[in-house]
């Protein structure tokens, strides 16, 4: 600035300005505007999630009363019975069994009828209704209506299954089908809302890109795999997080269909968190089930993220 | 006989009012075909019906001689832009541009070859393994382009595909689409709104207004002769200069305004009385000299465009635009001399907007030129 030219005064302060201070501040101001809104989610989390996570954690080194209260501080006792337990295996076992059967089958299932589902014919309304009715079902309407299907003698299934001819099954009793029948429910069950979602992914695709490749002369299955599995691969990787998580989770069905019998080959880990806690009163051991429960579904996860990042296209 | 003859063809969405009403039209094997018209007067729809992606409403659509009405896209041996690229988001440039020939299962050195040839003719050789939202809006166009342009197909359909494109990338592809269709001998259906490139690249011009055809013919005639009201504003830049008009006394009163006595060797005395609208051309409007019939007008506005310069001044409520070739150091405010001449005006019905008689001074044009 040369000196032969005054400045007015308000061009002085415009130069004053500090930018970096401003800049601060306002990051300041934004950080705690976001703080604000996340206030309440960040409660519930605290109040429902986290203190019950740190909790279960801490009860899973001490030997419980029945009533729940800590006696005994054990260490990794607790840990150490459970990975010698055979019945924890059998557990661990029916547990990933139970995931390969429901998991790839639903999912598979319902793309097979969001496919169908999405194409343009008359109708088709009615369909998607059926389809995705599944969802709106109670696990506990949804049990007891299988539970009469699998019925020994007047189960619709083995009723057909007389017909053909075949010797009837004991679905819930048979320690070799029971974790199927299980299986075949729960399928039933997460077909709706598998089928909602993925439905929801093949109705957001462009119909141009379709148009586009008509005009190339693609057929039905290179569209198919070219366009509509790449494009609904993001929500195709969210149905199976979710179903995977689900399947781990699986606890009502059993309770109604099998009580985790027979020969404990439905006993799920939930359902054996379930036993420990509520029917033994070992607390200390339940939370143990449940730590290792929640490893699992988070390395799970990890591996699915790590995995998916590479594969998924997003938009 | 053409290679795409539409008969009568209609269009309605959803059974309500036709978006397109008798299209008659005959395009020939091998001709550049250009589609103009405002927004929303059909032309996308008209595409989409010859590409097959748009049931007909009604009429018969021909493509080389057989009734196509029925087939599906893939039957009708074509490739086209779309007017939003259409690109697969999940896939690369290269990916997106053998698609098709991937589909159609063509020879992998044939596919490596066009790639190569279209890539470099389209300017994409450094983007091919980049997905298309890592693209800006022009090169996503040139990758649609592109992509239609490597099947080679005998028929070409063009959705408006230089929208996006900067002025001189713009004038670059209009003459490469135009090299690359007289190379391969494609008969090329290309949309646009813009009438400069319908008029440069354009064999025939079809302008399009409400779904209605306004006129069909060569860029130069759609310019000289335009059939109505419509196409005399819609082709040309700056557009044509109208103003209501009566013919009284061997005199032409413009706008209530401009008084024109007739030239002896006009003929227009069928024009007696009538409710007339002229029309003339930005161009046919000089610096008027002593010798010749002059109108003193008041210059409203001036745009400098380098070579010529392009001066506005009111007649009556119409505003008209002048162009004078090289720089011209006139001022608003100023009163301009102007030579407005009847010969090279044409004339259309009021009511109707259709021309009744073209400027009698074209002929003489179009000597000159040759
Ligand atoms: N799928 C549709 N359903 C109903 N009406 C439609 C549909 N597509 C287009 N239209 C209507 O048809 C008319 C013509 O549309 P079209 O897309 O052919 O216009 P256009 O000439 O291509 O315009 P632009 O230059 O803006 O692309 C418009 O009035 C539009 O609203
Ligand atoms: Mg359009």
């Amino acid at each position: 600035m040369s000196m032969s030219n005054p400045v007015p005064a308000s061009s002085t302060d415009f130069n004053e300005i500090n930018f970096e201070n401003v800049k601060k501040k306002q990051k300041v101001m934004s950080f705690t505007k976001g703080m604000l809104f996340l206030l309440p989610s960040i409660v519930l989390f605290g109040a429902f999630l986290f203190y019950p996570l740190f909790k279960t954690m801490y009860l899973s080194f001490f030997l419980t009363n029945a009533r729940g209260e800590t006696t005994v501080f054990v260490g990794l006792q607790n840990y150490i019975d459970m990975f010698a337990s055979p019945i924890f295996h059998q557990s661990m076992k029916s547990t990933f069994l139970f995931v390969l059967y429901t998991v790839p089958t639903t999912i598979i299932i319902a793309l097979l009828l969001a496919v169908l589902a999405n194409e343009k014919l008359k109708g088709i309304g009615f369909f998607r209704t059926i389809f995705s009715s599944t969802m709106g079902i109670s696990v506990a309407a949804a049990s007891v209506f299988w539970l009469y299907m699998f019925h020994p003698s007047i189960g619709f299934i083995n009723q057909i299954l007389g017909f053909l001819g075949v010797e009837s099954i004991g679905w819930l009793t048979d320690p070799k089908w029971a974790l199927i029948a299980v299986a075949v429910t729960t399928i039933w069950m997460n077909l709706g809302f598998t089928f909602l979602v993925l439905l929801g992914g093949l109705q957001s695709i462009d119909s141009y890109l379709y148009e586009s490749a008509d005009i190339d002369g693609a057929g039905y299955f290179y569209k198919l795999r070219r366009i509509t599995i790449p494009m609904i691969s993001p929500t195709l990787f969210f149905v199976i997080t979710v179903t995977i998580i689900n399947a781990f989770q699986t606890f009502g069905q059993i309770d109604i269909l099998t009580q985790g019998g027979p020969q404990n080959s439905t006993n799920l880990i939930v359902y054996s968190i379930y036993r420990e806690a509520f029917t033994n009163y070992q607390f200390g051991t339940a939370s143990a089930q449940a730590i290792v429960l929640f490893i699992i579904i988070l390395i799970m996860t990890i591996i699915q993220f790590k995995l998916g990042e590479r594969k998924v296209h997003y938009q | 006989m053409g290679y795409i003859e539409m008969m009568d063809i209609s269009k309605s969405y959803n059974k309500q009012s036709n978006v397109l009403n008798g299209i008659d039209l005959q395009i020939e094997k091998g001709e550049f075909f250009v589609l103009v018209g405002p927004s929303g007067s059909g032309k996308s729809t008209l595409l989409r019906m010859i590409a097959g992606l748009e049931e007909i409403s009604g009429g018969t659509l021909k493509i080389s001689e057989k009734i196509v009405n029925h087939l599906p896209p893939k039957d009708r041996n074509l490739s086209m832009v779309f007017q939003n690229y259409a690109l697969y988001p999940h896939l690369t440039v290269e990916q997106n541009i053998l698609f098709g020939l991937n589909a159609k299962k063509a020879d992998k050195q044939i596919q490596q070859k066009r790639l190569e040839e279209t890539a470099q003719m389209m300017g994409l050789s450094e983007l091919l393994k980049r997905k298309p939202r890592e693209l800006s809006g022009g090169q996503r166009q040139r990758v649609a382009l592109a992509r239609a342009v490597v099947s080679e197909a005998p028929l070409c359909l063009m959705d408006e595909p230089l929208s996006n494109l900067d002025a001189k990338l713009r004038a670059n592809m209009r003459i490469e689409i135009r090299r690359l269709q007289k190379r391969l001998g494609l008969t090329m259906v290309y949309v646009t709104h813009d009438q400069v490139e319908a008029m440069t690249m354009g064999d025939r011009i079809m302008v399009l207004n409400d779904g209605i055809i306004q006129q069909v013919g060569e860029p130069i005639d759609l310019y000289n002769k335009p059939s109505n009201l419509f196409v005399a504003t819609f082709i040309g830049s700056p557009k044509m200069n109208l103003g209501k008009a009566v013919l009284q006394d061997s005199k032409l009163i413009i706008e209530n305004e401009l008084t024109i006595p007739l030239e002896q060797f006009v003929n227009l005395e069928s024009l007696e009385n009538l409710n007339l609208v002229i029309g003339i051309r930005a161009e046919h409007m000089p610096y008027g000299d002593e010798d010749q019939q002059v109108q003193n007008v008041e210059i409203v506005n001036v745009e400098h465009l380098g070579n010529e310069t392009l001066v506005s001044f009111e007649v009556g409520t119409e505003l008209w635009t002048a162009k004078w070739l090289g720089q011209w150091l006139v001022q608003v405010g100023d009163r301009v001399p102007v030579h407005i001449s009847v010969e090279n005006m044409c004339f259309f019905d009021e009511e109707t907007g259709d021309l009744i008689q073209e400027a009698t001074f074209t002929h003489k044009q179009e000597v000159v030129k040759r």
